[in-house]
């Protein structure tokens, strides 16, 4: 297969390096070779972090550089935006409509664009739009928005969700793993 | 034999096992962190969080006189630390095998400079070793050790961030154990007097020689044949980059960057039209090949700044690489890194803002106070120099910019190389202000414990050490302890000191918020009525709290109940339980 890229983004502290975690975990159990990309350090207190995840029969780079995600699975809308550079002309967009204030905006020296959404959709042909804070929260645990995403994201990729649930049991909490599987299916299902 | 994904850390790690390690040091500094903090999950390996890096060194060259074997992890920077050890471990060579791991960070991630230590090698006449990814990582750290019992020296094991942080499929082995030689005393060797130093410079040269012949075999750099026509020579990731956007082109991939396989590099650029050396920063690799007389291309296409990317590659050889560049995109706010709701920095910073001192700051969490809108730094060169440069300001104006200057620097650093400025300071009649940013860890990278927090990396018990003890021993008399909590304590000591004809310390000493041990107060909150939007409360660049219909608002979730914003409030609109 040829290598598939995918770009996850969005703010420290929304369990980002976790989910590609999982999804590199998904992509080597389902056979392929993977590499998995992210940086450490200053991105961790409240800045955007972004990861990547390539995978496929051979893997030469780690890293995605502008114009190579096939997708870019974003966990909050101002980060999508954001990194829109960073995807294919015609690869696709998932999108959390969930929105993080950064610092400048808090303490009124900016303001958060509005209408982010509709930016998105007109300039990508396939946003799927994800209300993961509400469908977490279903589940059981606001924190388990990132699964959720990772539910949606699964729905349009070709590894069997049997894959997905055996990983997630595996990385994340063992106390968590009941509300992050419901999690899983109810992104799996939007 | 079992397959995993590792960054390269941590496949570092396993390779210190598999490899028979028997001892591990690093002081902590992104992207090497990682490495260490692995290694002391194999009991086989003894391990240790050294006090700096020039330190690890020298306990890793003990360990190597006595035969066993030893490695130390550093950033990029922490190797200009150990560069005294360095190049005399060079001449002295290894008796067990000796590994200096580099990380480097190209695109500065987390680093004040982007340099190549590379270089460090080839001025330490010590081979480089460079993988291109985890398994490279882990496989060559055996490797590196069997170099350096075979050649007698010491190997520099080069990653950098991209190698440091991917996750990359790994087979694992089991471990080989390698007994200890034990110690044999050779003065000759280990005593590096001039008359016994010349000899061994000949041995160094010849060591070189060595080397090189064993690099043209070295299954490590080797040529994948593809089209002739263009030839592309690279090592580390940048090869990897290089596979990504030609992958139909002849490489030779070069995984000993020092000394190089000249040979190897001969034929291939004997059987190519064109030949291109593709390196991230300094053309290393570049130079020596051209020196040698070979014609190669490099840095007249590949950009010496920043990092690479396979985009950035093909950008620079004119391969258009087409993106969403979208006309009608907002302006986007930064977000930009701040200290952390409760950080105990915070009050330090806003008392030493107000007074618009000078700060000569330090490496740290701290730096952030830097930034808008505590604006409170005015440099920040390396690990120590905030004592040194207050000084020298002091030297330079005297009381006219020392009553108003302040030296900030943070507990790790402060042990790691603020003491010896602080001696010089006292012993050459300084009267410069010193606060020590005291939060009982090793913070920016990530919890590390260091000599004042009474753990060893391995969480046994062991002595505390205390700035205020070392401060006095260094001989200064007005040392005073201060809770970063309490703004009416700092609005007294600090300016008392700054004012003071002779040195003092201020110790500010406070937990880490993000510790387990710190103290979590129950979340303020505004009340609405009293608020008269005034914004003080801003000024302390708190990311809990912000502005609502010109009110003031605490986010509850982020707020640790520090009280500094009830104790700047002037309308008293933050209550807080039994008082602040």
């Amino acid at each position: 297969m040829d290598v598939k890229s995918i770009l996850l983004c969005g703010v420290g502290g929304q369990g980002i390096l976790l989910a590609s975690d999982i999804l590199a975990g998904v992509c080597m159990e389902a056979g392929y070779d993977v590499k998995k990309s992210e940086v450490h350090g200053m991105s961790q207190r409240g800045g955007s972090v972004i990861s990547g995840v390539r995978f496929g029969d051979k893997v030469y780079s780690p890293l995605i550089g502008k114009g190579g995600a096939d997708i870019l699975l974003a966990f909050e809308k101002l980060e999508a935006v954001r990194n829109i550079e960073y995807l294919k002309p015609d690869g696709f967009v998932v999108v959390n409509n969930f929105r993080i204030d950064p610092m400048p905006v808090a303490s009124g020296t900016a303001e958060y664009p509005k209408g982010l959404i509709e930016k998105l959709k007109s300039w990508v042909e396939n946003v799927v739009v994800i209300d993961g804070l509400s469908l977490a929260k279903t589940a059981g645990n606001p924190r388990s928005m990132n699964i959720v995403l990772l539910g949606a994201l699964a729905k349009r990729m070709d590894i069997p969700k049997e894959v997905w649930l055996s990983v997630i049991e595996k990385r994340v909490p063992p106390k968590t793993v009941e509300i992050n599987k419901k999690a899983f299916e109810l992104g799996y299902a939007s | 034999m079992s397959r995993t994904l590792l960054s390269g850390n941590e496949a570092i790690a396993r390779g210190a096992y598999e490899a028979g390690l028997h001892f591990a040091a690093a002081y902590p500094g992104t992207p090497s962190t990682e490495i260490l903090e692995n290694i002391s999950k194999y009991k086989e390996i003894k391990c240790e969080w050294a006090v700096n890096e020039k330190t690890s060194l020298e306990i890793a060259a003990g360990v190597s006189f006595a035969g066993g074997r030893a490695l130390v992890a550093m950033k990029h920077v922490g190797l200009n630390v150990a560069a005294d050890p360095l190049f005399s471990l060079s001449y002295i060579g290894a008796t067990g095998g000796l590994v200096i791991v580099s990380a480097d960070d190209p695109g500065l991630h987390s680093s004040q400079n982007e340099q190549d230590n590379r270089h460090y090698g080839r001025s330490a006449k010590m081979p480089v070793l460079e993988p291109s990814d985890s398994q490279e990582a882990k496989d060559f750290v055996g490797i590196a050790l069997d170099i350096s019992e075979q050649f007698d020296t010491p190997v520099l094991l080069r990653i950098t961030t991209r190698i440091a942080h991917s996750k990359t499929i790994v087979e694992l082995k089991e471990r080989k154990e390698v007994p200890i030689k034990g110690y044999e005393k050779d003065i000759k060797k280990r005593i590096i007097l001039p008359a016994h130093a010349k000899p061994r410079h000949y041995i160094v040269e010849k060591r070189l020689i060595d080397l090189a012949h064993f690099a043209e075999t070295f299954p490590y750099n080797r040529i994948e044949w593809g089209s002739k026509k263009v030839g592309f020579i690279a090592s580390g990731i940048s090869y990897q980059y290089v596979k990504e956007v030609f992958p139909d082109a002849s490489v030779l991939k070069i995984s000993m960057s020092y000394p190089l396989p000249f040979g190897l590099i001969e034929q291939f650029a004997n059987e190519v039209e064109e030949v291109y050396v593709v390196e991230e920063n300094d053309p290393f690799i570049e130079e020596q090949i051209k020196a040698h007389g070979i014609r190669v291309k490099g840095k007249e296409i590949v950009p010496i700044v920043d990092e690479l990317d396979p985009t950035r590659l093909s950008v620079s050889f004119d391969i258009d690489v087409p993106y969403l560049a979208p006309e009608d995109k907002p302006e986007l706010p930064p977000r930009p890194p701040a200290l952390c709701p409760g950080c105990p920095h915070t009050g330090v910073f806003y008392t030493l803002s107000k007074h618009k001192y000078v700060v000569t700051g330090d490496i740290g969490c701290y730096t952030l106070g830097a930034l808008p809108p505590l604006n409170a730094m005015d440099t920040c060169v390396c690990m120590g120099a905030s004592v040194g440069n207050a000084f020298g300001l002091e030297i330079a104006l005297g009381d006219e910019i020392r009553k108003k200057t302040v030296a900030v620097i943070g507990d790790s650093t402060f042990f790691h190389s603020g003491i010896t400025p602080l001696l010089d300071l006292v012993y050459n009649k300084g009267k410069t202000t010193v606060v020590v940013l005291d939060n009982r860890i090793t913070a920016m990278t990530g919890h590390q414990e260091n000599p004042g927090t009474g753990k060893t990396l391995m969480g046994e018990e062991t002595k505390t050490i205390l700035p205020e003890d070392i401060a006095r021993a260094c001989g200064v008399e007005h040392v005073y302890v201060v809770d970063p909590y309490n703004l009416e304590e700092l609005e007294e000591v600090i300016p008392r000191e700054v004012e003071r004809d002779a040195p003092s310390v201020i110790i500010s000493r406070r937990p880490c918020i993000l510790l387990k041990k710190a103290e979590r107060r129950k979340p303020l909150a505004v009340d609405a009525e009293k608020c008269i939007g005034c914004k003080l409360c801003l000024k302390l660049g708190c990311p809990a709290i912000s502005m609502k219909d010109d009110k003031a608002v605490i986010n509850e979730l982020f707020c640790t109940g520090c009280t500094l914003c009830a104790q700047v409030c002037p309308k008293d609109a933050i209550p807080v339980e039994g008082g602040e």
